[in-house]
C-alpha cells in the first residue's frame, strides 16, 4: 500500500512574526474561482458607480479680471503659468499652483483680442481693439522701471487674432487679411487675402509649422502655406466658423468650432467631407483646444458649458458647467494634459480636471493597480446597458436640458420631412445626403 | 600586482578562434554533452544557425505564437537538448543563453486556463471591430499561457492511495491508513460518539477549517476541527433538520422543527426567520449571499442573508422537498422529487430551468461536482447514476447498489461518496474533470450507525460523515484540492484577513437575477437584442445605414476617365456582383431539388394523384 495524505505545514502559510506581511498563496485554477464573469461584472458596475461618485472636476476659480475674459494663452515652458486677456484691455499672468495673479498689465484700450506666447517663453504678444500689436516681457519690469511693451506695431485696421510660429521668430495676425510678421520688422512680410471678410482667428500648425489655418466671417476656413504668397485652399461651411485648432499629433487634422452648434474635424487633404461631426452643444461653439495627446479636445460654447470630445466620437464624453459660469469664451487644455482652463463672460478663469474622477497627487502602487484594474473592467463591460446608463449620465442645467429636448424634436421633424420627400418623389430624383456632407457648401482650391 | 582572472575570461578568445567559431562557451552543467556534440559534427551547428536566421524573431500572427509558446507534448524534464532546439541565441559578449526563447508550457495546462471557445468563429463584422476582437483573442491566449506557467509555483501535491500490485484499495481500512500516514494527518481521523442525540447532519465551512453539526434531538455544535477547539455547543430543544454555515464561520443557519434560526459562533440566537417554516434542507450560495431553503410545504425559498430579505419563494408543485443540492459552478439549485425527476431552479424564474427524469422511483440524493459537469443521483430503484450537465443531461454511467444510496457527495477533485445504510463507498475517476467510474470503489468504510449526512472537507483529504452514532471524520487520500487560493478561501487566514475578505465579498455580491445555467453568458454578445436594435433603427431611419453604397468609379488619369470607360467599369462591377448572386442561388437550388424528388423508382401513372 502506498499512501500520501495532503498534509500542509502551517508554518509555510502563516506569517512568522506580526511584523511580516500575511502570506497569500495563489492558485489561478478556474474551478477555484467560480462566477468569474458575474463577479467581474459586479466589480465593473461598482467601479462605474464610484467613478460617478468621485467625478468632481472643478478645481479652482481665478478671479481678478474686471471684465469678461476674452483670450487665454499657455506658457510654453512653465506648466504653472497662464496668461489671460480681458475685454477691458487688461492682461494678467497667473500662477496656477498658488492660484494667484502674479502680474497685471493694462495692455490695450478696448478688448484684448488675441494673446500668444513666444516659443521660448520669454515674451508674449497681444493684439487689441486699438489697432496695435504689442510685444511684452514675460517677467515684467524690474524695480523702478515702468511697464512698457518691448515693441509696438501700429496697424491700419483692427487685429482680431494672433498666433506665433512654433519654431521661428515669426507670427501671424488676422483682421481684414492674414499678415505674417517678422519679429524684427514693423511691417508684415506678406499679407494674404481671399475674399473681403474679416478673419476671426489664425492658427499655426504645430507639426508642419509652415501651415496656417484661418476662419473668416464669410463662413469659410482658409488654409495657407507660409512659404507661398497665396492661400492653399478653402472650404465653405453652412455657417460661420469661430475658431480652429490643429491636432498636435496628426499634422493634417484640424477641428473647427462652428456657429451651428457643431464641431467639425477635417482632414486637410480631403476637405469635402469632414472626418467627424461632433454634436452636443446647444449653442454656438466659441473655442476649441486639443489635448497634447491628440486624442481628445475641449470645446467652449455660448451655452455656458464646456464639453470634452474624443476625436473619433461624435458625442461628447464629458460636460462641465457651474451655476455661476456664463458664456464661455475661451478654453485651453494644459500641456500636461491633466487640466482644462476656461475663461468666461463673468470675469473668471476656471480650472478643471481633464479626467473628472481622477485622483490628484501621488498614487501608491496599490492605488495605481486598483485604478488600472477598474479601468480595464469598465472598458470590458462598457456596453452592458446598466453600466452604460450609469457611466453616460450627466446632470445638466435646466436650460441646456430643455434645449436638447427641443433640438431633438426639431431634428426629428427635419429628418421626417426629408424621408417623406424621398418617399413621395420619383425614385432617385431626391438623394439622401449624409449628415457629414450636408454642412459643406463648397471646397475651393 | 596580481589580478584575479574573471570567471568569464577564463578561456582566451584567441584560442577559441583557432579552434573554430562554432565552439560554444561551456557551462558547468553541460560538461559532457556539448563538447562531444561540437567535436563530432562540425556541420550541424552551422545548419542550425542558418535555421535560426530564417526564423522570424517575433512571431506575427496568433498561430505562430501558439506554436512557439506551447509545446505540443507535456514537458519532459529528461531532455534538456530537445528544449534548446530553437537554438541558443548569441549575445554581444558571445555568451549563449542555454534556455533561449520563451519557456515551453504543456498544452493541457494551457487548456485548463483557456477561456476562449475555439469552436465558435468570429462573427462577420467591420474590419475595425474584427481586428479589435482578434487582438483581444491574442491577449486572452497570452494570459492563459502566463497562468499556465504560474502553475509551476504551486507548493503542494495532491494525495493518493495505491494498492501494491493487484491489491484492492477498497479493502484497505481506515486503521491501516491512519497507521501509514504522518501524525498530523492521522489526527484528522476521529470519531465523536454522540449516541444520545440521534443522527447528525454536518457542514464544513468554506475554508474547510470549521465543522458544524446538528443532531436530530436538538444538539448543535460548531468547532475548529483541526485544532479540536469547540466554539459553541447548545441544545435548541427542538428537532434539527439541517445545519449550514453562512458565508463565514461566524454565522450558522439551523433548520429547526418549525422555523429557521440563525446563530453566531458563540451559540447566541441572532434571528428566527418565521417566513421560512418547516425547512428540511438548506443550501448556501456563497457568491450570491443567498440561503436556499427547501420546505415540507413544497416551497423553495431564497433568503438574501446580506440584507435579510426573501428574494424569491418558488412553489415547486411536487410535494414535500427533502432532496436538494446546489451546482457550485452556476449556483443553480437542484431538487429531487418523489416522481423520479430532478428539477433545476434559479430565483429569477418561477418555473424550473430544466427537469431531468432520472429514476423510476423517487430521487433519494443528488450531488454535483465542483466543475458543474457531472451530477450524481440515487433513487428508490437502488440505482446510482451519473449525468452530464453540459446541455444534454444524458446519463453517462449507472450502477445498481444493493441497498441504494441515501446520501451523495462530490469532493473537490471529483471523488464521489455515497452513504448506503451504515456503509460509505467512495468512487474515484481518472482526474479532476472526468466522471468517477462506478465499477470498483476506491474506499469503503463501515460506521457504527446509519449515515445521515456526508460532506467532503474542502482543502483537506477528509470526509465527514454524520450518522446515528455521532460524527466520523474519514481519511480519503486524494480527495481535496491541494493548493488553495489565499484570496478566495484561506484555511489559515487571520481575523483581519477574514474581515477584509468579508468586505470584499459583500462588495462583489452577485445579484440573484444573474443565476442561470451558463454563468459566462454575461460576457457574450447579445445577438438577439442587437438584431432587434438593428431592425428598429431600420424602421426609424427608413434606410439601412450599414448597406454598401452602389459602386462609383473613381476618376482616373486624363483620357481614361471618359464617360464610356466609366460606364464600362461600372458595368464590370455590377456584372461581378450579379454573377455572385447567381452562383449563390445555384448552390442552394440542387439541395431543394434533391429533397423534392422521390427516391429512385420510375415515374408511375399513379404519381398524378400524389399530393
Amino acid at each position: 500500500m502506498k499512501v500520501k495524505m495532503l498534509s500542509r505545514n502551517p508554518d509555510s502559510y502563516v506569517r512568522e512574526t506580526k511584523l511580516d506581511l500575511q502570506r497569500v498563496p495563489r492558485n489561478y485554477d478556474p474551478t477555484l474561482h467560480p462566477f468569474e464573469v458575474p463577479r467581474e461584472y459586479v466589480r465593473a458596475l461598482n467601479a462605474t458607480k464610484l467613478e460617478r461618485v468621485f467625478a468632481k472636476p472643478f478645481l479652482a476659480s481665478l478671479d481678478g479680471h474686471r471684465d469678461g475674459v476674452s483670450c487665454l494663452a499657455k506658457h510654453p515652458k512653465s506648466l504653472a503659468t497662464v496668461l489671460s486677456g480681458a475685454c477691458d484691455g487688461e492682461v494678467r499672468i497667473w500662477n496656477l499652483t498658488k492660484r494667484k495673479c502674479i502680474h497685471m498689465i493694462q495692455a490695450h484700450e478696448g478688448f484684448v483680442r488675441g494673446i500668444c506666447t513666444r516659443f521660448c517663453g520669454t515674451s508674449f504678444f497681444t493684439v487689441g481693439d486699438d489697432k496695435t500689436v504689442k510685444q511684452w516681457k514675460m517677467d515684467g519690469p524690474s524695480f523702478g522701471e515702468e511697464e512698457e511693451p518691448l515693441h509696438t506695431i501700429l496697424g491700419k485696421t483692427v487685429y482680431t487674432g494672433i498666433d506665433h510660429h512654433w519654431k521661428e521668430a515669426v507670427f501671424a495676425t488676422c483682421g481684414q487679411q492674414v499678415d505674417i510678421w517678422d519679429e524684427q520688422r514693423s511691417s508684415p512680410i506678406c499679407s494674404m487675402t481671399w475674399g473681403f471678410d474679416s478673419i476671426s482667428s489664425v492658427k499655426f500648425n504645430p507639426v508642419e509649422t509652415f501651415l496656417l489655418g484661418s476662419c473668416a466671417s464669410d463662413r469659410n476656413i482658409v488654409l495657407y502655406d507660409m512659404r507661398q504668397a497665396t492661400p492653399l485652399k478653402k472650404v465653405i461651411l453652412d455657417m460661420r466658423t469661430n475658431t480652429i485648432c490643429w491636432n498636435p499629433m496628426e499634422a493634417f487634422i484640424f477641428t473647427a468650432a462652428n456657429e451651428d452648434y457643431n464641431l467639425y474635424t477635417f482632414d486637410m487633404r480631403a476637405l469635402d467631407t469632414p472626418v467627424m461631426v461632433h454634436m452636443d452643444h446647444v449653442s454656438a461653439v466659441l473655442d476649441v483646444d486639443y489635448s497634447p495627446t491628440g486624442k481628445d479636445f475641449v470645446s467652449a460654447s455660448f451655452d455656458k458649458s464646456i464639453r470634452i470630445f474624443p476625436v473619433d466620437k461624435s458625442r461628447s464624453r464629458e460636460v462641465y458647467h457651474t451655476k455661476r459660469m456664463q458664456h464661455v469664451i475661451c478654453v485651453k487644455w494644459t500641456s500636461d494634459s491633466k487640466y482644462i482652463m476656461c475663461g468666461s463672460d463673468e470675469m473668471n478663469i476656471r480650472l478643471w480636471k481633464a479626467n473628472a474622477s481622477e485622483k490628484l497627487g501621488v498614487l501608491t502602487s496599490r492605488e495605481k493597480a486598483a485604478t488600472d484594474y477598474n479601468q480595464r473592467l469598465k472598458e470590458k463591460f462598457q456596453h452592458h446597458p446598466h453600466i452604460k446608463r450609469i457611466s453616460r449620465h450627466r446632470h445638466l442645467p435646466k436650460s441646456i436640458y430643455s434645449q436638447i429636448q427641443e433640438q431633438r424634436v426639431m431634428k426629428e421633424a427635419r429628418r421626417r420631412k426629408e424621408l417623406n420627400r424621398i418617399k413621395h418623389s420619383k425614385p432617385g430624383s431626391v438623394q439622401r445626403v449624409s449628415e457629414k456632407k450636408k454642412r459643406v457648401v463648397a471646397v475651393v482650391k | 600586482m596580481e589580478t584575479v582572472p574573471k570567471p568569464g575570461s577564463r578561456v582566451p578568445p584567441k584560442k577559441d578562434k583557432l579552434q573554430g567559431k562554432k565552439k560554444k562557451p561551456r557551462r558547468y552543467w553541460e560538461e559532457e554533452t556539448t563538447p562531444t556534440a561540437a567535436e563530432a559534427s562540425p556541420g550541424p551547428p552551422r545548419k542550425r544557425k542558418r535555421n535560426r536566421e530564417l526564423r522570424p524573431q517575433k512571431p506575427k500572427n496568433t498561430h505562430s505564437t501558439k506554436k512557439s509558446r506551447i509545446s505540443k507534448k507535456p514537458q519532459v524534464p529528461k531532455k534538456p537538448r530537445e528544449r534548446r532546439t530553437p537554438g541558443p541565441q548569441r549575445s554581444l559578449s558571445g555568451a549563449q543563453d542555454p534556455f533561449a526563447g520563451p519557456a515551453p508550457v504543456p498544452v493541457e495546462v494551457v487548456q485548463k486556463f483557456c477561456r476562449l471557445d475555439k469552436s465558435k468563429k468570429l462573427p462577420r463584422s467591420e474590419t475595425k471591430i474584427r481586428s479589435r476582437l482578434e487582438a483581444a483573442e491574442v491577449q486572452e491566449e497570452e494570459i492563459s499561457v502566463k497562468a499556465a506557467r504560474s502553475e509551476l509555483l504551486l507548493a503542494e501535491e495532491p494525495g493518493f492511495l495505491e494498492g501494491e500490485d493487484g491489491e484492492d484499495t477498497a479493502k484497505i481500512c481506515q486503521a491501516d491508513i491512519v497507521e501509514a500516514v504522518d501524525i498530523a494527518s492521522a489526527a484528522k481521523h476521529f470519531d465523536l460518539n454522540l449516541r444520545q442525540f440521534g443522527p447528525y447532519r454536518l457542514n464544513y465551512s468554506r475554508t474547510g477549517r470549521h465543522l458544524a453539526f446538528g443532531g436530530r434531538r436538538g444538539h448543535v455544535a460548531s468547532l475548529d476541527w483541526v485544532t479540536k477547539k469547540l466554539m459553541c455547543e447548545i441544545n435548541v430543544m427542538e428537532a434539527v433538520r439541517d445545519i449550514r454555515f453562512l458565508h463565514s464561520e461566524a454565522l450558522l443557519a439551523v433548520a429547526q422543527n418549525r422555523w429557521l434560526h440563525i446563530y453566531d459562533n458563540q451559540g447566541i440566537e441572532l434571528h428566527c426567520i418565521r417566513r421560512c417554516d418547516r425547512i428540511t434542507r438548506l443550501e448556501f450560495l456563497p457568491f450570491h449571499f443567498l440561503l436556499a431553503t427547501a420546505s415540507e410545504t413544497g416551497f423553495l425559498t431564497y433568503l438574501d442573508v446580506s440584507v435579510g430579505k426573501i428574494v424569491a419563494a418558488l412553489n415547486a408543485r411536487a410535494g414535500r422537498l427533502d432532496v436538494m443540492t446546489q451546482n457550485p459552478y452556476n449556483a443553480v439549485i437542484q431538487l429531487g422529487h418523489s416522481n423520479g425527476t430532478v428539477s433545476l431552479w434559479s430565483p429569477a424564474m418561477k418555473e424550473p430551468l430544466a427537469k431531468i427524469l432520472c429514476h423510476r422511483g423517487g430521487v433519494r440524493a443528488v450531488a454535483v461536482d465542483s466543475t458543474g459537469t457531472h451530477m450524481a443521483t440515487s433513487g428508490l430503484d437502488h440505482q446510482l447514476k451519473i449525468f452530464d450537465l453540459r446541455g444534454t443531461f444524458q446519463p453517462l454511467s449507472a450502477r445498481t447498489l444493493p441497498q441504494g444510496a441515501g446520501h451523495l457527495a462530490f469532493s473537490q477533485r471529483g471523488l464521489l461518496a455515497a452513504g448506503t445504510g451504515d456503509v460509505v463507498n467512495i468512487w474515484a475517476g481518472q482526474g479532476k474533470a472526468s466522471p468517477p467510474s462506478l465499477e470498483q470503489p476506491y474506499l469503503t468504510h463501515r460506521l457504527s450507525g446509519h449515515v445521515h449526512g456526508l460532506q467532503f472537507c474542502p482543502f483537506e483529504d477528509v470526509l465527514g460523515v454524520g450518522h446515528s452514532g455521532g460524527i466520523t471524520s474519514m481519511l480519503v487520500p486524494g480527495a481535496a484540492e491541494p493548493n488553495f487560493d489565499g484570496l478566495e478561501s484561506n484555511p489559515y487566514r487571520s481575523r483581519k484577513q477574514r474581515q477584509e475578505w468579508e468586505v470584499k465579498a459583500l462588495l462583489e455580491k452577485v445579484p440573484a437575477e444573474l443565476i442561470c445555467l451558463d454563468p459566462r453568458a454575461l460576457a457574450e454578445v447579445d445577438v438577439i437584442s442587437l438584431e432587434q436594435e438593428k431592425k428598429e433603427r431600420l424602421e426609424r431611419l427608413g434606410y439601412d445605414p450599414d448597406t454598401k453604397p452602389p459602386f462609383q468609379p473613381k476618376p482616373k488619369q486624363k483620357g481614361r476617365s471618359s464617360t464610356a470607360s466609366l460606364v464600362k467599369r461600372k458595368r464590370k462591377v455590377m456584372d461581378e456582383e450579379h454573377r455572385d448572386k447567381v452562383r449563390q442561388s445555384l448552390e442552394q437550388q440542387p439541395q431543394k431539388q434533391e429533397k423534392a424528388k422521390p427516391v429512385g423508382a420510375r415515374p408511375s401513372a399513379l404519381d398524378r394523384f400524389v399530393r
